[in-house]
């Protein structure tokens, strides 16, 4: 898991993204924001969606809970 | 039960009677399961003395698109569709904290920068584990100051290895060779190099390759041997009697400024002009 650690607890590339989808954005936007690579913030959204953190809507992700973790 | 390479597949095989059973069939053995196999696969029967393992199959093939997969990696876990709209130059290498990997992925950091720069992202992959792979990019850090930016691949269950060919059995049942793949960004295999075991690769030449097939879908052109960015490229050999009539006149070399046209099929151009 490169966003979520065994123990639930965020990476910072986890919390990067999760903080730049504070507002709806696409794949593009959060790699933009985060500086991550496409294929990272690709994966990275697939853990945080899978983990209920974030969700999908169209072409667009939000984060679905105030980054606490 | 031994393992041996039967045509493309592995199969597994009781050792001769009266061997060692430290060598591979003899002709006659091989001869009587390789119909076996075929009979067996043409009339759809179990095979119970001949199991195939999924190990070695045929090589990708160059303009289809490039064997899928999900994979655990060093930064996470990646499917080859997370690269789309980028070029991707995914490699293999035959074991972590070996001295010719070790000289190679040196090599493939050096030239990241430049492969970013094309819009390629670099991926490597070996049979090892993903704590095999931490340690040993740790190691070439700590050892050689060269951090290992891209994703490695640990591939255990050889599923990647196996799609994409990787694996050579003459020269090892259980490292991947040195193989490069060059993936399109719509992922579609465009290039593969192969090396043995005993040679690394010139990573000059993976960044001439993906140079000559960007400047060739760009420009629709073709590149000669030797070509280097700034050098003249080949125009597409006219396909009729016709065209290779208008191509050999006076008149196309005084239309075409910058063109060299040594033949009707072979013209080449600047792209500068």
């Amino acid at each position: 898991m490169a966003c979520i650690s065994a123990d639930g607890t965020l990476s910072a590339s986890g919390q990067a993204m999760l903080a730049a989808l504070e507002h709806p954005a696409k794949e593009e936007e959060v790699a933009s924001k985060t500086g991550l690579p496409l294929f990272r913030v690709r994966s990275g959204l697939r853990e945080l969606v899978a983990a209920g953190l974030v969700s999908k809507q169209g072409e667009r992700f939000v984060a679905t809970v105030a980054q606490s973790l | 039960m031994h393992e041996r390479v039967v045509g493309d597949a592995w199969v597994a095989f009781p050792p001769a009677a009266g061997s060692l059973g430290t060598f591979g069939p003899t002709r006659s053995q091989r001869a009587a399961l390789g119909v076996g196999l075929s009979y067996q696969r043409q009339k759809g029967i179990a095979m119970t003395t001949v199991e195939e393992a999924p190990v070695a199959r045929g090589l990708p093939r160059l303009g289809e698109p490039a064997p899928d997969f999900e994979a655990v990696t060093t930064q996470g876990t990646v499917r080859l569709s997370d690269f789309r709209g980028s070029w991707l130059v995914l490699f293999s290498h035959p074991a972590d904290f070996t001295p010719v990997c070790t000289t190679e992925f040196i090599g493939f950091a050096g030239i990241y920068q430049k492969l970013q720069e094309r819009h390629t992202e670099l991926l490597g992959l070996s049979v090892d584990s993903v704590y095999s792979h931490i340690a040993w990019v740790r190691n070439i850090e700590e050892k050689t100051g060269t951090h290992i930016p891209f994703p490695v691949i640990a591939d255990l269950d050889k599923k990647v290895a196996t799609a994409y060919g990787m694996l050579m059995p003459g020269e090892s049942k259980t490292e991947a060779s040195r193989c490069v793949f060059v993936i399109d960004p719509e992922g579609v295999l465009r290039a593969m190099i192969y090396y043995p075991l005993t040679t690394g690769r010139n990573m000059d030449e993976i960044v001439r390759l993906v140079d000559a097939l960007q400047v060739a879908d760009k420009n629709n052109v073709a590149t000669p041997a030797n070509w280097r960015p700034g050098d003249k490229v080949i125009v597409p050999a006219p396909n009729t009697v016709e065209l290779a009539a208008e191509r050999s006149s006076q008149d196309f070399i005084k239309k075409t400024p910058g063109y060299e046209s040594i033949d009707w099929y072979l013209t080449k151009k600047s792209l500068e002009l």
